[in-house]
């Protein structure tokens, strides 16, 4: 696949912060990318100085093949950036600042009507953007990403603000672009929603990269337990505690036992769960969250340190 | 040159849009019509025409009023969009720098050009449709005292411009713009006449005193507008520019540098700017 965006040993300080402190990664066509870190990680700057916004102190940042911050243009043509909390100038109409952002990418202005359509602002595009709320500057945001249909988009929390309805047709979009041979960067904290949506997951931390991978090798180096919970059938309360003293099982309430299988030991238990003649109504196997992966690896680098 | 005529034609419809160009139009149409009117009273018949009156009152005006409205409407221009994020995306795109302040630049100056025309052009309408008895020449002084109030505009703009790039905040470009207009329009010539009659004209000779009349630009305005012809008997400016070896030629030199050189600075500091 070809790669899209590489950063190389790329630092950046301001002054005596160091925003970044050495991060390589590449990016391929055709790939969702989750971009994970606190507030204060790096990953802004990093979104920055994809952009060429920032010049790295040192490394080198690549985007379709420029250095961003040497001042051609041509890559940033094919570029979709949503920078976190949005704004526009309030006096224009969403139509107007639309057709503004397409003129300066040389995207027929025509076309931009559709795209209001398709982020779900067809109806408001002739009222001022001021009166516009959180969520609807968001989508007007959303589009003006998606001018000229990019190749690489960074998008910088891109559903806060947005409804679950809204923030559904928006993974969609995503999806549509990730088929078409685009590459989505996108930054968050809502970890959750991330699931199952991005290809690979990069977790920042004070400026260094921590983690980088699908989701599934994030579980395979993190060995976090899966939780297995189980419904006993009927009323037998003495099968549940001969369960609970055969090892590791707790209790939830009267019918529910739940256990944290090690990686290894997860299909032995679930065999002994489906065993016949076991008194089990229903079990769930929870994989580890997104959430838990990042705070395993945040704790062991805190641990590293 | 794309991108520059498609900020420039941003920032005018936002000037429509905010009223910046209607409130600054009818401010200065009102005023230049109240001095042509209320001005040209007391002149009665002594032979001075009624235009050239009006020039000398208009261009006193401008001298206060250009300077401020250009300020007002530039020093906000870069640090504003910063503070409220605008200028991150705008910055995502595939435009330089440079061509950002180039871009507002063409836009704030054709809104003050604008309204500066149509103001000023108003005065000169009205008198001419009361029947005043006006001559070519003033016609001509008229004109010139309109395009030189939209060259002082421009040299306030590109003032504010730097102001804007230098701060972080925009209450201290604020507070800088105003303390600009306090020095160039009211404190320096304070000061220079203060100079003038302690030094007696020991010191100072006719070329220093050129060299610090060009250096504040509303002074190159004022030679430029109030000292030629009929006018400068008028304005009591003709003393002062007999002395002063200053050419229109070299005035209004002295104005496009005054231009050039806070664009280009800040420009250049802009595209040194890290966002």
């Amino acid at each position: 696949m070809v790669e899209t965006v590489q950063v190389s040993n790329v630092a950046k300080s301001y002054g005596a912060v160091q925003a970044v402190r050495e991060i390589s990664c590449v990016f391929r066509e055709g790939e969702t990318i989750a971009l994970v870190g606190h507030n204060g990680a790096g990953k802004t700057t990093l979104i920055k100085l994809m952009l060429g916004l920032v010049k790295p102190t040192a490394g080198t940042v690549r985007v379709l093949g420029e250095d961003p911050a040497a001042g051609q243009f041509e890559a940033r043509r094919r570029l979709g950036y949503l920078p976190e909390n949005v704004s526009f100038n309030m006096a224009l109409t969403g139509r107007e600042t639309l057709a503004f952002y397409a003129r300066l990418k040389r995207v027929p202005v025509e076309t931009t009507g559709a795209l209001l359509e398709r982020v779900g602002l067809g109806g408001a595009a002739d009222r001022r953007v001021g009166t516009y709320s959180k969520g609807m500057r968001q989508r007007l945001g959303l589009s003006q990403a998606l001018l000229g249909q990019p190749r690489v988009l960074l998008l910088d929390e891109p559903t806060t603000g947005l409804d679950p309805a809204l923030r559904r047709s928006f993974y969609d979009i995503v999806a549509e672009l990730r088929a078409g041979g685009a590459t989505v960067l996108l930054s968050s904290h809502a970890l959750t929603e991330l699931e199952g949506r991005a290809d690979r997951v990069v977790i920042v931390d004070r400026g260094v990269k921590i983690a980088d991978g699908t989701l599934d090798d994030l579980r395979r180096i993190a060995r976090l337990p899966t939780r297995i919970r189980l419904t006993l059938a009927g009323e037998v309360v003495s099968a549940a505690d001969d369960w609970a003293r055969a090892g590791g099982w707790r209790r939830v309430n009267g019918r529910q036992l739940e256990i944290d299988a090690e990686p290894g030991e997860k299909v032995a238990v679930l065999r002994r769960v489906a065993e016949p003649g076991a008194p089990v109504a229903d079990f769930d196997v929870i994989p580890p969250t997104l959430d838990e992966l990042y705070a395993h690896f945040l704790e062991a680098r805190g641990r590293g340190e | 040159m794309t991108n520059i005529f498609i900020i420039a034609r941003k920032e005018i419809q936002e000037g429509l849009r905010n009223r910046w160009v209607l409130a600054t139009t009818l401010l200065l149409a009102a005023l230049a019509l109240t001095l042509t009117f209320l001005g040209s009273a007391p002149t009665g018949n002594i032979g001075a025409s009624a235009l050239d009156v009006v020039i000398v009152s208009l261009s006193s005006l401008s001298i206060f009023l250009v300077p401020l409205i250009a300020l007002l409407i530039s020093h906000d221009a870069i640090v504003g969009e910063m503070e409220r994020g605008t200028m991150l995306l705008l910055l995502s795109y595939p435009v330089g720098r440079w061509q950002v302040i180039a871009g507002k630049f063409a836009g704030h100056l054709a809104i003050l050009a604008f309204a500066t025309l149509l103001g000023y052009g108003a005065a000169a309408v009205a008198l001419a449709a009361t029947g005043a008895d006006i001559d070519r020449s003033s016609f001509g002084a008229f004109a010139s005292m309109i395009l030189s109030s939209i060259l002082l505009g421009a040299v306030f703009i590109a003032i504010g411009y730097l102001v804007s790039v230098l701060v972080r905040e925009r209450g201290t470009a604020g507070g800088i713009a105003i303390g600009v207009w306090l020095l160039y329009v009211l404190i320096y010539d304070m000061a220079l006449l203060g100079l003038l009659v302690v030094d007696q004209g020991r010191i100072i000779s006719g070329g220093v005193l050129d060299a610090l009349l060009l250096a504040n630009p509303t002074d190159a305005y004022r030679l430029l507008n109030l000292s030629s012809g009929n006018v400068g008997a008028l304005s009591g400016m003709g003393g002062v520019a007999e002395n002063a070896a200053l050419s229109p030629a070299t005035l209004v030199g002295a104005l496009l540098v005054w231009v050039a050189v806070p664009l280009s600075a800040a420009a250049l500091v802009f595209s040194r700017r890290e966002l």
